[in-house]
């Protein structure tokens, strides 16, 4: 039992959390969004950290990570509310790592670990709300009742933005030449599993910085000559949320661990979603209440804790909300 | 990071459910199980076999007959109690009392009451509540006055649980009411039950049993050599058992073992989405809970350092949890059955509501996080 992460692990976390506190601040961040979307050099620095390459074989220019390798990162940048297209990057290339061929593995991990390569990822094959397709490269797509991988270049998109603003697109594909990719079903599910713990351990970074700010306020926001946090039904209110976060963050660990370490998909699928749902009840409590203990400001889109309401908001959702979860938990 | 216990805990894990599958009398497990009424012999029973087998007290120091174990050992030790539906080890001699004594007591007083609580002789019983102060226990008013080589007690404790099995009781008392600050008029005072001037009154609760009292005290002689630390410094005593070791209020063994019978009696429930989805969410809040708590433990492995305030939260969320498991034992039961089970889910559900209130009621817990974690 050790709840630590090791010290590679720690390292790599304080240097993203670092870089991300010096550069990515909310000023830097509302410019990304402003602009494309994403930031290039940004990326850059994401690369040059090993972060893309780091969940990839290291047959093919990775560092062979895990879920729990990338905790602390994905922490961070819940923290930092980071909007880059690194998580369908991320589980795009773990698909093509999981069923690609030869030539296919070769042609993109390697490309991707060096940060030539940018991809996403439709589950389905409604193929809407495709996150991070914008500024991918390549597209892994369900299709036909498998996976294949297509050109970015040669599909029709409509993108925007989610209500978290991040980058999506609605793809058609429109007869674009279609590469079927090897895995199948369970790949798939193997791999949202992956991403669905990569998420808890992102939505925790966000409560810790929505708990953070908020208890912050509580301490400086002074009403009727006091600061409001002496307040005891504020106090008590501001506890629940820090139980919260230190549950939702046990229940990260859980599903991280258990996404690296399952050999029965059923026991990874039935943690993994126990975690979504405590991930996605404290998303909501903590986000809700870091607004309204706010007041006003909360509300405003001037600070950076009704970004961070937006976000939890989605990420309560991705991958499936509570409901979702909680059908597939007692189904296990 | 790893969330399993490593080969040797699990071995210790596994030598203690054994051992607790051959020993725990199947009368005592059954009525745990069934939630019945515990006699004072049953309690007593429990008690002497595990003291018997040297496990009725791992935490104190080896020499008083502590086993040594480190504090994830002494965690699954009582987990695996709690799982296995083991009879309660009542807390007040052997989890307050005695670590009162060994860290406060004189050699004296560490002879003549620590073997007598780890054998189970003497039943104790605490008495910190008084009609007018519950939360706030400072304002505390039963007095003591020093006469020679006595004092004199007058006053009252409420919601004394078992005092009625009592043969001693540890008590705060005002021994100066002049002092400024009121926490330096307390002490601690060790009383026998059998002192002339106590008396015993019970309070019934509304599940119809008999665990608490009143306790009246009319000029109680008590020894001088009964007081335990200085005169006056009672509320350092009372503030150290508070921080003491806490690591267990969760009560995850219990509520384990609560859930997974919740799970068969409701069974025709589940189908029904809606109570499939509440059981599914008190289920994912106490796996959540017992990695909490496991956080905690290595923090206390590794640093060396007890817990700190924060640890409170595992008393709000495993009292919640417990009160949960019984909501949704009441749902599951018929409510036109009147048999024995059903009978005893509705009283557990009414006694399951004194857990949030009972040893710091969660409001005070979160006084205490809010302060003394949060900087509040």
């Amino acid at each position: 039992m050790n709840f630590d992460y090791n010290e590679e692990q720690q390292l790599l976390a304080d240097s993203v959390r670092r870089f991300l506190q010096g550069k990515y601040r909310f000023e830097d961040r509302r410019k990304i969004i402003a602009g494309e979307g994403w930031s290039p050099q940004v990326w850059a620095t994401f690369v040059d950290m090993g972060l893309t390459g780091l969940p990839l074989p290291a047959d093919y220019g990775g560092f062979g990570g895990g879920a729990v390798d990338l905790m602390g990162v994905m922490e961070a940048f819940g923290e930092a509310l980071v909007v880059e297209p690194y998580l369908p990057t991320v589980m795009a290339a773990r698909l093509v790592a999981r069923g690609g061929s030869e030539a296919q593995k070769s042609a993109i991990l390697p490309a991707v670990a060096e940060g030539r390569m940018k991809l996403a990822v439709g589950y389905d094959e409604k193929h809407r709300a495709v996150l991070g397709a914008p500024a991918a490269d390549k597209l892994v797509m369900a299709a036909n009742g498998g996976l294949a991988l297509v050109d970015a270049g040669k599909v029709k998109m409509k993108p925007y933005r989610t209500l978290d603003d991040m980058l999506a697109a609605d793809v058609a594909l429109d007869g674009a030449p279609l590469e079927p990719l090897g895995g199948g079903a369970a790949a798939l599910e193997e791999v949202i599993d992956f991403g669905t713990a990569l998420i808890c351990a992102e939505a925790v970074g966000a409560m810790k910085f929505a708990c953070d700010t908020t208890l912050e306020y509580l301490k400086t926001r002074k009403q009727f000559g006091v600061p409001i946090g002496t307040f005891q039904a504020l106090q008590h209110r501001m506890v629940e949320m820090f139980i919260s976060h230190e549950q939702a963050k046990s229940m990260a660990c859980l599903a991280c661990s258990k996404a690296d370490s399952s050999e029965n998909p059923a026991d990874r699928a039935r943690a993994v979603s126990a975690a979504k749902i405590k991930i996605a009840d404290s998303a909501r409590h903590i986000s809700q209440e870091a607004v309204q203990l706010h007041g006003g400001m909360g509300m405003s889109e001037e600070l950076k804790v009704s970004h961070a309401f937006r976000r939890l908001t989605v990420l309560a959702r991705q991958f499936g909300d509570a409901d979702h979860h909680l059908a597939r938990f007692a189904s296990l | 990071m790893d969330l399993n216990y490593s080969q040797e805990e699990l071995a210790f894990r596994d030598a203690v459910r054994s051992w607790l599958e051959k020993n725990l009398p199947e009368d005592l497990r059954r009525k745990v199980a069934n939630y019945e009424h515990l006699s004072k012999e049953d309690l007593l029973r429990w008690h002497k076999i595990l003291a018997k087998k040297g496990w009725v007290a791992p935490a104190w120091p080896k020499e008083w007959g502590g086993t040594g174990w480190n504090v994830v050992q002494r965690y699954v030790f009582e987990e695996e109690l709690g799982y296995a539906g083991s009879p309660p080890l009542i807390p007040f001699g052997l989890a307050m009392c005695a670590p009162v004594l060994l860290r406060f007591g004189s050699e004296a007083q560490k002879k003549r009451f620590l073997p007598r609580i780890y054998q189970g002789e003497d039943f104790w019983c605490q008495g910190y509540s008084e009609p007018g102060s519950g939360s706030d226990l400072a304002s505390l008013k039963t007095k003591a006055v020093r006469e020679k080589n006595f004092y004199v007690v007058n006053g009252q404790k409420t919601w004394t649980t078992l005092a009625h099995y009592a043969d001693w009781i540890f008590c705060l008392v005002r021994t100066d009411p002049t002092s400024e600050k009121r926490q330096e008029g307390i002490s601690f005072l060790l009383m026998d039950m059998k002192s002339p001037g106590i008396s015993v009154r019970p309070l019934i609760l509304m599940d119809g049993a008999h665990e608490v009292n009143e306790v009246f005290f009319d000029d109680v002689k008590v020894p001088a050599e009964n007081l335990v630390h200085e005169e006056g410094k009672g509320w350092t005593v009372a503030k150290y058992l508070l921080g003491y070791e806490r690591m267990n209020t969760g009560r995850i063994g219990e509520s384990k073992r609560q859930l997974a019978q919740l799970k068969e009696f409701a069974a025709s429930r589940i189908a029904d989405f809606r109570f499939r989805d509440r059981l599914s969410r008190l289920e994912v809040e106490l796996m959540a809970l017992e990695i909490t708590n496991l956080r905690f433990l290595d923090r206390m492995r590794r640093t060396g350092q007890p817990p700190g305030a924060d640890v409170s939260m595992l008393k709000i969320r495993g009292t919640e949890i417990q009160q949960g498991l019984s909501e949704l034992m009441l749902q599951a039961v018929d409510p036109a059955a009147h048999d024995d089970f059903s009978s005893s889910i509705g009283k557990k559900y009414l006694s399951t509501r004194k857990t949030t209130i009972y040893a710091g009621s969660n409001e005070i817990q979160r006084n205490i996080i809010a302060k003394m974690t949060l900087g509040l």
